[in-house]
């Protein structure tokens, strides 16, 4: 990883698989203590790289990310504190049965000289995401997750609605069926997921990464992804 | 307007989200007469459509969808992978700079910009995230639609006979087609840049694109 970083001309390079269930697994260059430091403060739940690339597919920006709540720009500080740097670029990656990894370089750099590297190096760090995603899933044959029955979009609705607080009435009439059409989907839901409540359901969905109620279900019905961006991009270059 | 949407963002736009099940059920079950699945509401779904796809839908003024297609990193599970492997004369591809362009639908109201609209989206895709080829899968009839807006696939494989034929094809990602696509779709290079950016929070930086 050390080669690889020098050989890409930034401060860091990492891997980081995530499973939502609470295991977290990787390598890179960043300081061990950092790394402790990011574990013990449970960053996971914060670092905006996570909740805007979780679930995704396309190489994302850090500058593109909500950076917004005072969690956000209090990890940032924390994160530049510890040399991670003030730009970086991420490469989630979905593997088997709902893996889901991620591979990010950072460094210390203005907007211009990024903008140059990223254009230029993108195509290169996605092969080497998936690379190592390869590598660390034969590595990690015995992490390989639970297989499950992919939910329907209406189940995955119904439970992500019901993750987030809605009443049963409420998603029913927001999904426009009844509540008895309803009963049916969360019914189904907990089969496919082995579930023995409505309940545990929920929590094996979120756990397994069948639902987002973070970053992305957090925006209002009225906003656009990235509206933000303008206070975005101020943060992260002040 | 066209919008860059996850799956786990649509019901954050019920009537966008209602419309385009309705249309892709229109377009595939009744006018095509594929084996798709319609539920009690009249949507057309399918297992990729749980798997998080990134959709691109063109979005009338009115809110409801006008087309929209689907896309799935190529190098997990695929419909081209599950479905049509025998489509592929050689090995399955799987690369990370190829995503899968699936159910490619034009809504019954829309205009003839709509299709070239599209197909201008898959090109910004393409340039922003530095892919070299989108794989997708298209009845005969799309291919006289492709070849008018200027954005012919190279077809890697074919089964079935007459109205059955269904192809697969690989669209090279080339800068220069992007003149093409934008003229025949009406629009302006600013207009299609600013739509990106409402969705991505960020503009296409590509020197491919020069």
């Amino acid at each position: 990883m050390v080669g690889l970083r020098d050989g890409l001309g930034v401060d860091h390079v990492i891997y980081h698989w995530v499973s939502v269930g609470g295991g977290q697994f990787g390598f890179g260059t960043y300081d061990p203590k950092w790394v402790q430091h990011y574990i013990s403060k449970e960053y996971l739940r914060v670092d905006p790289v996570i909740l805007g690339s979780f679930q995704r597919f396309h190489p994302i920006d850090w500058r593109k990310l909500d950076w917004s709540s005072k969690a956000a720009k209090d990890f940032r500080a924390d994160a530049i504190a510890h040399g991670v740097g003030n730009q970086g670029f991420t490469v989630p990656i979905r593997g088997p049965n709902g893996q889901f990894a991620l591979f990010g370089v950072s460094t210390n750099i203005d907007d211009a000289g990024w903008d140059a590297f990223t254009t230029e190096r993108q195509r290169d760090l996605i092969l080497i995401a998936h690379y190592l995603n390869q590598k660390a899933l034969r590595l990690e044959t015995d992490r390989a997750p639970e297989t499950y029955k992919p939910l329907s979009p209406r189940e995955t609705d119904a439970l992500t609605f019901l993750a987030v607080g809605y009443s049963r009435a409420q998603i029913a009439e927001m999904l426009s069926i009844s509540e008895h059409t309803l009963r049916a989907y969360i019914e189904n839901a907990r089969l496919k997921l082995g579930a023995s409540n409505t309940t545990h359901a929920v929590a094996r969905a979120i756990a397994e990464g069948l639902l987002v109620v973070g970053g992305a279900a957090r925006s209002a019905p009225e906003k656009w992804p990235g509206q933000n961006v303008d206070a975005t991009a101020r943060d992260i270059n002040q | 307007m066209l919008r860059y949407i996850y799956a786990c963002d649509l019901p954050l736009e019920p009537l966008l989200q209602d419309t385009m099940f309705r249309d892709r059920a229109y377009q595939f079950k009744e006018r095509l007469g594929w084996a798709v699945n319609v539920d009690e509401n009249g949507w057309e779904s399918d297992e990729y459509d749980a798997l998080n796809p990134l959709y691109v839908i063109w979005v009338n003024p009115d809110g409801t969808h006008g087309g929209s297609m689907r896309f799935l990193p190529a190098d997990g599970p695929t419909m081209v992978a599950d479905h049509f492997s025998g489509l592929m004369k050689d090995a399955p591809i799987s690369s990370p700079h190829i995503w899968e362009c699936t159910r490619f639908c034009v809504g019954r109201n829309s205009g003839p910009r709509t299709a070239p609209a599209l197909m201008l989206a898959g090109g910004e895709v393409m340039r922003a995230f530095a892919l070299t080829d989108l794989l997708g899968i298209f009845d005969r009839r799309m291919i006289r639609i492709y070849k008018s807006i200027g954005a012919s696939p190279y077809v890697l494989g074919q089964s079935g006979e007459g109205r059955d034929e269904i192809k697969l094809g690989l669209w090279r990602f080339q800068a220069k087609d992007r003149t093409t696509v934008l003229r025949r779709a009406g629009l302006s290079s600013d207009i299609s840049e600013h739509w990106f950016l409402r969705s991505f929070g960020a503009p296409i930086h590509s020197r491919l694109a020069a």
